[in-house]
This record gives structure tokens, C-alpha cells and sequence, in this order.
């Protein structure tokens, strides 16, 4: 056993972990923040999706060890401190971005890290990033128009298709 | 996953050191080693983690060569070094996806030398040279066929240095379920000559394209591949795509970066 030491969601978290523990079990089976989902554990289908010091990355593929002094992100730190939906969260409800919701919280991980690097991305580029997060009842097409909502663009365009 | 032990050394000398252990095994972003992992392909007594070698992390100019750090992942590459090797930038921001180039690094890339891996070609196309923590090795005298290279046990890539081409250009021709190239196809064009490396289509791994080379050199253009063939012979046959297909479009992915490089 290893102790690692991490900040999640801005509270710091010491547990002592097995060196083949991965950084989703350690966050579902140790503190139960059972928001992150495991799908494929083949690091194909983006459910798993957390923040790891900013950068979107998929905890079924890194050990909970690797994230020693890390600032972890995960679904449950992402509503505003009022409990509210932020601003991806409420577009993904406003523009039916999810069914069954399993994808969901990788969904909102990657769009929100595409939308710190790019601002105001394009359809195209959306489309590109979620190349990493698999999706399979809504089709993608409403999932794009959240992004692009919550980027502040008009979707009423794309809400015609 | 068999249980192990991982060590996090933060200098190449320790890494080096901890990998002297029975059974163990380096660990760069692990994109491959961890699911290699899970379906117990593997059975290491202990990982050593590279990741937080400071030393092999970054990339720098070095003359008129690009050195980046073997410990560098794919996103990195693909915005710092947009500006002074814009064909390897692009490569590198094609593998994977996003998720998977914040963790991925070229050196264990290189290490693994998956037959359909992206880097392999870049290394070989643009006659890089393999930074170690004992030698130097030339990309031509490393990649020594499928998930083979000239490494020694417990040899690590500490950093890959690239001549930069006056135009380049990397060609892929996705596998749509694992994003590996089914054909990729990197040209890298020096004032000395073109050199073609080829990812994705042989049972010996990344390959150069010889005669490719021969006609480029003289005319860099697509037309100059006129009459040129790739023997399916050697060429990988899966349910992805035969040996003919892949030869068909190694011939198609060289002309499409020849005309993007020009």
C-alpha cells in the first residue's frame, strides 16, 4: 500500500492505495463519488472522464498513485457553490443533451476542458473534441448544441436540423 | 490487474536504479501499459513511473533539431512545437483523442513501437535520433519490427531529437474504433533528399518507402509516384483491411501528404 495525498474538488483527501489502483476505482469504491462512470474500462468510451490538474483525462486509464499532489476535478464538483447547475450542466438539460445519462458526466468533463482552451469553438471543432466520449442514445446532435450554448453562440441554427 | 508496486522516481539516475527490481517495468502515460494491464498481458512486479522525471519532460531547439523530452505528452507537442515543426505538431495532435494526449507520452510511443503507432513514422521519416539514458540510436537502427525496438532491458527514452524538414506533412487514414492509423503515412522533405515512413500497414512495423524516397527526391510531387507499387507481400491482412488494400493506400496517403507538404 502507497498513501497518496490529492485535492479533490477542493478538499484535500489522504487514503492509503494498492499500486494498481485506478484513479476511478480510488474515487467510486474509496470515496464514493460514484458521479464518475466507468463504461468500457478500455479508455475508448469517455464516461470515466475527470480533470486532473485542468486537463481533461480518462481515470480508468491513469493509477490513483499518478495523481499524487494533484488537483482532481470530478462531476460532483462542478454545479455552482448554490448547488445550482452551472452553465454546461444547464445546457445539457435545457438542450436535451442526454437520455439515459450514463455518458453525461464524462460528456460535461470534456466539453468543459474543450471550452477553456477554445472559448467559442465551432461545430466542427465540438464534434472533433467529443472524438474520446461515446454517446450512445442521443446521436451527438444535442450534446453539440449544449456546447455551443453553453459557449454563448446561437444554436438556433442548428436546433432546425 | 495482478497486484504491483509503483514507484514514482523523480531523476533518470533513480528510475534507472528502481528498474534494476525483477520484473519491472517502466511506466510512461500508460495509454497502452494500463490496459495491456488489465487484460493481464502483462505481469510486472513493480512500475516504474517516468512521469515525474523532470529531466525528460519538455521541448527545447538544439541547433537546427527539435529535442523533445521523452516523458512529453502528445497535447503538449501539439502546441509547443506547431511553430518550428508544424508536420510533427499535427501528428501529434491526431493521436488518440483529447483525453488520451494529456496522458500519452512520445517516449513510450516510441518504447512500445506498436506496428500502428503515429510517432514510429515521424521519428523514421524525419531520421531522428533515439536519446537513451546509456546511447544514441538512429530511428533506422531502432525500430526493429512489431513491438520490438533496439532497447535493452531497463533502457529508457529519455528524449527523441528530430532534424526538422524544410516541409512535412503526416497522412492517416483512420481505423475509426481505435483511432490508429490503418495507413499512416509521414514524408519529411530535407534538402538532401525525402524520406517516407510508413505506420499501420506492415507485420515488420513502421517501414521507409525506398523507392518513394528515390522518386520524391527527384520531383517533389504526387505525379512523381506514377508507376510506383507497394508489394502486398508482409502487409498486414485483419478484418480491418487486407495486405492489397493497405498497399493501395500506402501509394494514396504518400500523394495526399507530398501534396499538402508542397
Amino acid at each position: 500500500m502507497t498513501k497518496v495525498t490529492m485535492t479533490i474538488n477542493g478538499k484535500s483527501v489522504s487514503r492509503d492505495v494498492e499500486g494498481q489502483t485506478l484513479l476511478v476505482s480510488f474515487l467510486r469504491d474509496d470515496l464514493h463519488l460514484t458521479g464518475t462512470h466507468v463504461g468500457c474500462d478500455t479508455s475508448q468510451c469517455g464516461a470515466c472522464t475527470v480533470h486532473v490538474d485542468g486537463k481533461s483525462v480518462k481515470s480508468c486509464t491513469m493509477f490513483a498513485v499518478e495523481a499524487e499532489g494533484a488537483e482532481v476535478k470530478t462531476i460532483e464538483g462542478m454545479a455552482n457553490a448554490d448547488g445550482s447547475l452551472n452553465v454546461m450542466q444547464q445546457a445539457f438539460q435545457d438542450h436535451h443533451g442526454l437520455q439515459c445519462g450514463y455518458c453525461t458526466p464524462g460528456m460535461v468533463m470534456s466539453a468543459t476542458a474543450l471550452l477553456k482552451d477554445n472559448p467559442k469553438p465551432t461545430e466542427a471543432e465540438v464534434r472533433k473534441h467529443l472524438e474520446g466520449n461515446i454517446c450512445r442514445c442521443t446521436g451527438y446532435h444535442n450534446i453539440v448544441k449544449a456546447i455551443l450554448a453553453a459557449s454563448g453562440q446561437d444554436v438556433s441554427a442548428i436546433a432546425a436540423e | 490487474m495482478y497486484a504491483f508496486d509503483i514507484e514514482r522516481p523523480t531523476t533518470v539516475a533513480d528510475a534507472v536504479e528502481a528498474l534494476k527490481a525483477d520484473e519491472a517495468q517502466p511506466l510512461g502515460g500508460g495509454q497502452t501499459l494500463i490496459p495491456t494491464l488489465k487484460a493481464r498481458l502483462a505481469a510486472p512486479s513493480k512500475l516504474v513511473s517516468l512521469g515525474n522525471v523532470k529531466e525528460m519532460q519538455g521541448i527545447s531547439i538544439d541547433g537546427d533539431t527539435l529535442r523533445i523530452g521523452g516523458a512529453t505528452i502528445h497535447a503538449t507537442v501539439a502546441t509547443e512545437a506547431r511553430s518550428r515543426y508544424p508536420g510533427l505538431a499535427r501528428l501529434a495532435s491526431k493521436i488518440g483523442d483529447p483525453a488520451v494526449r494529456n496522458r500519452g507520452t512520445i517516449g513510450g510511443s516510441i518504447a512500445n513501437n506498436d506496428p500502428a503507432a503515429c510517432y514510429p513514422a515521424a521519428a523514421l521519416a524525419s531520421g531522428a535520433t533515439i536519446i537513451t539514458n546509456t546511447r544514441q540510436v538512429a530511428a533506422d537502427d531502432f525500430f526493429l519490427g512489431m513491438f520490438e525496438t533496439a532497447l535493452d532491458e531497463g533502457e529508457i527514452v529519455t528524449a527523441v531529437s528530430f532534424p526538422i524538414p524544410e516541409a512535412s506533412n503526416y497522412q492517416k487514414f483512420v481505423q475509426p474504433a481505435s483511432r490508429f492509423p490503418l495507413v499512416g503515412v509521414f514524408v519529411a522533405k530535407f534538402a538532401d533528399g525525402v524520406r517516407v515512413a510508413v505506420t499501420g500497414a506492415s507485420e515488420g512495423g513502421v517501414f521507409r518507402w525506398t523507392e518513394a524516397e528515390q522518386a520524391l527526391s527527384g520531383t517533389f510531387a504526387p505525379d512523381a509516384l506514377d508507376g510506383l507499387n507497394v508489394s502486398e507481400d508482409g502487409m498486414i491482412n485483419d478484418l480491418h483491411g487486407d495486405g492489397e488494400y493497405r498497399a493501395h493506400l500506402i501509394k494514396i496517403m504518400t500523394g495526399r501528404a507530398v501534396k499538402a507538404a508542397s
